[in-house]
């Protein structure tokens, strides 16, 4: 395919996505208008199985299986980003060097951590009941634990980070997700469908069924996942060099 | 007065969102994501969407420029070795 077709192509593709965008919005219901149709629907539904946090009713119940295909969009990229940033046969690793950190940042950083770590906990077990979630907490849990790269070293962080058990922990949460499914699927009516748990009192932990079992599998395979994800970019950065000379592997 | 609020977060969106595609050096262009993530977090608050603000405050304004540093700095550990290659 020659310049010119590819740009007639992406000529003609873009006007057609143009014009059905406009239409789409033409038809759209008003700016902060106060009819939210699938919105009542949506809080009906939450509030009949006591999910406190309607987000979380649409996504660990009303459209679970929406979220599994989410989970397995991130797990695939993770496996894909692991197998492309593998150390190839030609590199070596060099150990970074300990490095002096400013006083200040390695106060701020260690002070932070277990605030920020506990955060992330505190979102992933309250997704049921406030805003937030297994993803939102599972990414502030994971990104809070590389704070001790910034406060202490590469070395310290690969201490407090058995990169295996957190591979293996992605792969059992996404397990436990589609475990709890299949229990649906026998116990119940359908796959992930709500109806095998007491529904709990509204408004506590418990409550909300297999939702805050999703809630926990998600927070897990997110935090595993992000992990790995920067375990493996921070070893292409810091450790990992290239056959031809030598890098800086500075912390 | 929530208008308000919801008209300047655009606004200040708009203009982080310009000035990430107009800075050309990767490490600044990061910088600037991270910046824009806090601001589409605070419209996503203001719009009453707080579950996405904080997916949004994680992702884009502490992972996805974090991914972004780690990328350049072992692009540029090669291109010191190797020389300008281009």
């Amino acid at each position: 395919m020659n310049r010119r077709i590819r740009l007639w192509l992406v000529a003609v593709a873009g006007t057609a996505l143009a014009a059905l965008l406009v239409a789409a919005c033409l038809d759209l219901p008003d700016f902060g208008g106060d009819r939210h149709p699938y919105g009542d629907r949506a809080v009906d539904a939450s509030l009949a199985r006591h999910t406190a946090n309607t987000v979380a009713s649409v996504n660990f119940d009303q459209r679970a299986f929406d979220t599994l295909g989410e989970l397995t969009v991130l797990f695939a990229a993770v496996v894909g980003c692991v197998v492309l940033l593998r150390q190839t046969r030609d590199e070596h690793r060099a150990r970074p060097e300990p490095e002096p950190v400013a006083r200040p940042v390695r106060r701020y950083a260690l002070a932070v951590l277990p605030v920020a770590l506990l955060t992330g906990l505190y979102v992933i077990a309250h997704g049921q009941l406030s805003p937030g979630g297994g993803f939102q907490g599972g990414v502030v849990a994971a990104t809070a634990l590389h704070l001790l790269y910034l406060g202490a070293d590469y070395r310290a962080l690969e201490r407090v980070r058995p990169l295996g058990l957190y591979e293996a922990g992605d792969a059992v949460a996404v397990s436990a997700y589609l475990v709890t499914g299949l229990a649906g699927l026998i116990g119940a009516t359908a796959f992930l469908a709500n109806t095998l748990l007491p529904y709990g009192t509204f408004n506590t932990l418990s409550s909300g069924g297999t939702v805050p079992l999703l809630n926990a599998a998600v927070g897990m395979e997110v935090a595993c996942a992000v992990v790995v994800l920067l375990a493996r970019f921070l070893d292409q950065a810091v450790e990992i060099e290239d056959p031809t000379g030598k890098g800086s592997g500075t912390p | 007065m929530a208008d308000a609020v919801i008209i300047v977060a655009l606004l200040l969106v708009a203009a982080a969102a310009t000035t990430a595609v107009l800075v050309r050096d990767p490490v600044r262009q990061a910088l600037v994501l991270a910046v824009l993530g806090v601001l589409l977090a605070v419209l996503f608050t203001t719009l009453q969407a707080p579950d996405v603000g904080l997916s949004q405050l994680a992702v884009g304004s502490a992972l996805t420029p974090l991914l972004l540093l780690l990328t350049v700095r072992k692009v540029r550990r090669r291109g010191r070795k190797e020389g300008p290659r281009r």
